[in-house]
C-alpha cells in the first residue's frame, strides 16, 4: 500500500542521506521524496510516498525514522484530510498544427504552457498524483519528449474531519 | 633519533606551543570524564596525538596493533565498566579498519565514542591521500555521527556524542575531525554548553496504564515466562529483575547477551533460550501463555521460525527503544521504558500472586529430564567439560569474553554466570576476532578480575597481534584457545546440512601458539588431557601474568541441543544423547 509520510528534520549535512539510507537498509521502497525549507530556519520538511506491505512494516518505518537524531517529527498523513500536490514539467511534441489542440487539453487541467518552440511545448501541471497521471495519459499520444516530476509534497488541511464527519479520506488510495 | 621501547616513555618537557583545535578536543574529553583511550595514530590525527602527548593529566592510551583491536577493546571496556569506550583512529584505512567494531557495537548496543581523523577541509571530496567518506560509510552502523566543520563546534559535538552514546539505547557515535580543524591554532577554551537535542528525547519512565495491563496479565497468566535481555544489564537492573521474578515465582530464561542479568544457578532459571538454548527454556517459550520480554530484541537466533515462537502467548515487551517493540513479534503490551524504571514500577503495583505451581513443576520436569549433555571420554578434552572446569577453577567469578561460534555457545551453556557484566560476547554481529581484544578492554575496566578470553583457534588468529598489548602492559588476560583445529561452527553446519563436505573449514595448518606467545614474552601452555588440565588450569587462571592456553579439544565435537535453521522452538535436535 502507498503511504504519504512527512518528516520534519533538522537541516544538517547528510540528513537526506540518513533517511534514504535508512529506508534502503530496512528495505522500504520510496516512490517519491521531496524536501525543502520550512518557515523555521534550519528546519526542513520531507514528504515521502512509500510502498509498504502492511501496518506492521509501516509502524516500523515511522519508528525507525523517528529514531534518527536529526528527525524532529514523523507523521503518516495518508488517512488524514490532506492537500497533496506535485508538479510535473512535460515537454510534448507539438508542431504548430497541434498547438491549439494541446491548448484545449491544458486548459481544463489548469496547466500552463511555459515554453514553446517550433516543434515542442513545455507544459507545467500541478495537482495530486491522479490528476498528473490523467494529464500525462492525454498528452502521451502527441509524444512526450521529456518528463520531470517533483514528487508529492503534502500538508494536513486546517480542519480535520472528526468521527462524526464520516470517514477520513485519502487522496492516494490504498 | 632515540626511541625507547618502554610502555611509558619519557616525555619531552612541553615546550610552549600554541593551543590548537586538538587541545579543544582534549579539554572536551577531560570534561566528559575520559581516562582511557584505545587508538592508533596516523597522519590525519597527528595534531590530536600531539595534544594527547602534552595533556595533563595524561590519558591512559592503549596502543593496539590494529584499529580493529582498538575498537573491540573499547567494546569490552564499555561492556564491563558501563562507561563509554573511546577510540581514535586516523583517516582512510584507520577509519575503515574500525568498521567491524562499529557495526558490532551498534548491534549489541554498546556505548562508544569513536574519533576518526579526516583529511583537511580544503581537500575533502578530492580523493586525497588517505581520504575515505567516513560519514557516508558509518551512517547506517552508528547511532549518530558528526563531521566537525568548525573548530568552535567541537566541544558541543563531543558533549552531544557522549550524551547520545550513553543514554537511551546505547550505541556508537562517530566524530570525524578534519586535520586542519585539529591542527589550526585556537586560543580560548570553550565548554560544550547544555546538550540541546530536540530530536532525541528517550522515554525512560513507563506508561502507568501499560504497567497496569502487564500486572493484570501476570495475575491472570497460567504459564508465564520471563525473558531477560541485555537491556537489563545496560539499565543495571539485575537486582530489580531478580526481585520481580521472585515476587511472582516466574520461570526465567535469557538471551545470549542477557546472560548474567539473572543468576544462572537460581532454580527458577531454565538456561539460555534459542538455537543452542536448553530444551526447558525453549519449551517454556513455546508453551507459555504470557511472555515478558525485558530488554531483548527477539533476534532470529532466539526465536527460530516465528510461526512457532510463543504461539499461544500474550507478548509483553519492555524496551527503551520503541522501534524494537513490534518489529519482529506483534506485541500486546508494549512498555517503552528503561528496564530498571519499568521493573520498579511493576514491583510497586499491587497484585495478587497467582498460583503457577503446575507450570513450574512442568518446566522443572523438563529441566531434570533434558539437561545439557555431552559425552565424556576418559582421556580427551571435551570443550563442554573444559568450560565446566574453567567455571570451577574461577568459582564462576571470571569475566569471560568470546568470539562467535562453537566455543561461544559452550561458554554460554556451561560457564553459568551468576553476576551481571561478566560476559562479553559478540552477539548480534557475530564477530570473529572480537573476544581477545575485548578481554584487553575488560581487564582495563576491571583490573582485579580474572579475565579469560575464550576463543577458537580460527578467531584468535584474526586479532592475535594484540598479544603485544599484554606484553607491553603486563595485562594478566588469560587466552584460552578452544583449539579444535577447525572453524567449528562452520564445520558443524557442513556436517549437518552439507553432507560433511568440509569446505575450507579445517585448519590443519596452524601456528605453534606456544612459540607465538613466547615471542611476545607471554607464557604459553598446551593442555591435551583432562588429567593435565585438572592439574594445571587453576594455577594458570589465578596467575597474575598473562597466559596463552592452547587447549587441544576433540575436533568433531558439536554444539547441542540445536534448533536447525528455519525450524521452530519445539523442533530441537540432539536433546539427549
Amino acid at each position: 500500500m502507498k503511504r504519504i509520510i512527512t518528516a520534519t528534520v533538522q537541516n544538517r549535512s547528510g540528513v537526506l542521506n540518513r533517511i534514504t539510507g535508512l529506508m534502503q537498509k530496512r528495505q522500504f521502497n520510496i516512490d517519491s521524496i521531496s524536501v525543502g525549507k520550512t518557515e523555521v530556519e534550519q528546519i526542513s520538511r520531507m514528504t515521502f510516498v512509500v510502498e509498504v506491505e502492511d501496518m506492521q512494516k509501516l509502524e516500523q518505518l515511522t519508528k525507525q525514522l523517528h529514531k534518527q537524531i536529526d528527525v524532529l517529527k514523523v507523521a503518516d498523513i495518508t488517512e488524514n484530510a490532506i492537500v497533496a500536490r506535485e508538479l510535473a514539467l512535460v515537454k510534448v511534441v507539438c508542431p504548430p498544427a497541434s498547438r491549439n489542440e494541446l491548448q484545449s487539453i491544458i486548459a481544463p487541467f489548469r496547466a500552463s504552457a511555459v515554453d514553446i518552440s517550433k516543434d515542442s511545448m513545455i507544459v507545467q501541471v500541478t495537482g495530486d498524483t491522479d490528476k498528473i497521471e490523467a494529464f500525462l495519459e492525454l498528452v502521451r499520444p502527441y509524444g512526450i519528449k521529456e518528463l520531470s516530476r517533483t514528487g508529492v509534497t503534502a500538508f494536513l488541511r486546517g480542519h480535520q474531519p472528526q468521527a462524526a464527519d464520516g470517514n477520513t479520506y485519502s487522496l492516494i488510495t490504498n | 633519533m632515540k626511541v625507547k621501547a618502554q610502555a611509558v616513555q619519557e616525555r619531552k618537557p612541553a615546550a610552549k606551543t600554541p593551543k590548537t583545535g586538538a587541545d579543544l578536543f582534549v579539554e572536551a574529553l577531560q570534561a566528559a570524564g575520559v581516562d582511557t583511550i584505545f587508538g592508533y595514530p596516523g597522519g590525519a590525527v597527528l595534531p590530536i596525538y600531539d595534544a594527547l602527548y602534552r595533556a595533563e593529566p595524561r590519558f591512559q592510551h592503549i596502543l593496539t596493533r590494529h584499529e580493529q583491536g582498538a575498537i573491540h577493546a573499547a567494546e569490552g571496556y564499555a561492556r564491563v565498566s558501563g562507561k563509554p569506550g573511546v577510540v581514535i583512529a586516523t583517516s582512510g584505512p584507520g577509519a575503515t579498519n574500525l568498521i567491524t567494531g562499529i557495526a558490532d557495537a551498534m548491534m549489541d548496543s554498546l556505548p562508544l565514542v569513536v574519533f576518526t581523523g579526516q583529511v583537511g577541509r580544503s581537500v575533502i571530496g578530492t580523493d586525497a591521500f588517505q581520504e575515505s567518506d567516513v560519514i557516508g560509510i558509518t551512517t547506517p552502523i552508528t547511532k549518530h555521527n558528526y563531521q566537525v566543520q568548525k573548530q568552535e563546534d567541537m566541544p558541543r559535538i563531543i558533549k552531544e556524542a557522549f550524551y547520545i552514546a550513553t543514554t537511551g539505547r546505547p550505541g556508537p557515535v562517530v566524530i570525524d575531525i578534519p586535520k586542519d580543524i585539529s591542527g589550526e591554532a585556537y586560543e580560548s577554551s570553550l565548554d560544550g554548553g547544555d546538550v540541546h537535542l530536540p530530536g532525541y528525547q528517550p522515554t525512560t519512565k513507563p506508561n502507568s496504564n501499560q504497567i497496569k495491563k502487564l500486572t493484570q496479565a501476570i495475575v491472570e497468566a497460567k504459564r508465564p515466562i520471563l525473558l531477560t535481555g541485555a537491556g537489563i544489564l545496560h539499565a543495571k537492573a539485575s537486582e530489580e529483575v531478580r526481585a520481580f521474578a521472585k515476587r511472582y515465582q516466574l520461570p526465567v530464561t535469557s538471551t545470549l547477551l542477557g546472560l548474567g542479568a539473572y543468576p544462572a544457578s537460581d532454580d527458577q532459571f531454565l538456561g539460555m533460550a534459542g538455537m543452542h538454548g536448553t530444551y526447558a527454556a525453549n519449551r517454556a517459550l513455546y508453551e507459555c501463555d504470557l511472555l515478558i520480554n525485558v530488554g531483548a530484541r527477539f533476534d532470529d537466533r532466539l526465536t527460530g521460525h516465528l510461526e512457532h515462537f510463543a504461539p499461544q502467548a500474550t507478548i509483553a515487551h519492555i524496551d527503551i527503544d520503541p522501534a524494537e517493540i513490534g518489529k519482529i513479534i506483534p506485541t500486546a503490551i508494549p512498555v517503552v521504558a528503561d528496564a530498571k524504571a519499568a521493573l520498579q514500577a511493576l514491583q510497586e503495583a499491587e497484585a495478587a500472586i497467582p498460583d503457577i505451581q503446575p507450570w513450574r513443576d512442568h518446566l522443572q520436569q523438563y529441566k531434570l529430564e533434558f539437561p545439557l549433555w555431552f559425552n565424556n571420554p576418559v582421556q580427551d578434552l571435551i570443550p563442554q567439560w573444559v568450560m565446566q572446569a574453567v567455571h570451577k577453577a574461577t568459582n564462576g567469578n571470571a569475566i569471560i569474553t568470546t568470539d562467535v561460534g562453537q566455543h561461544q555457545m559452550w561458554a554460554a551453556q556451561y560457564y553459568g554466570f551468576d553476576q551481571p557484566d561478566r560476559w562479553v560476547t559478540s552477539g548480534g554481529l557475530g564477530t570473529m576476532g572480537f573476544g581477545f581484544p575485548a578481554a584487553i578492554g575488560a581487564q582495563l575496566a576491571s583490573p582485579d578480575s580474572t579475565v579469560i578470553s575464550v576463543v577458537g583457534d580460527g578467531g584468535f588468529q584474526m586479532t592475535m597481534q594484540e598479544l603485544s598489548v599484554l606484553q607491553e602492559r603486563k595485562l594478566p588476560v588469560k587466552v584460552l584457545i578452544v583449539n579444535n583445529q577447525s572453524l567449528g561452527m562452520v564445520r558443524q553446519w557442513q556436517e549437518f546440512f552439507y553432507q560433511e563436505r568440509y569446505s575450507e573449514s579445517l585448519l590443519d595448518v596452524q601456528p605453534d601458539f606456544i612459540k607465538l606467545a613466547d615471542s611476545y614474552n607471554v607464557k604459553g601452555v598446551r593442555l591435551e588431557t583432562q588429567e593435565q588440565l585438572v592439574a594445571e588450569l587453576p594455577a594458570l587462571l589465578q596467575s597474575k601474568e598473562p597466559v596463552v592456553i592452547d587447549c587441544r579439544v576433540l575436533r568433531q565435537e558439536n554444539v547441542f541441543p540445536m534448533i536447525a535453521p528455519g525450524k521452530g522452538l519445539h523442533e530441537m535436535i540432539g536433546v539427549s544423547r
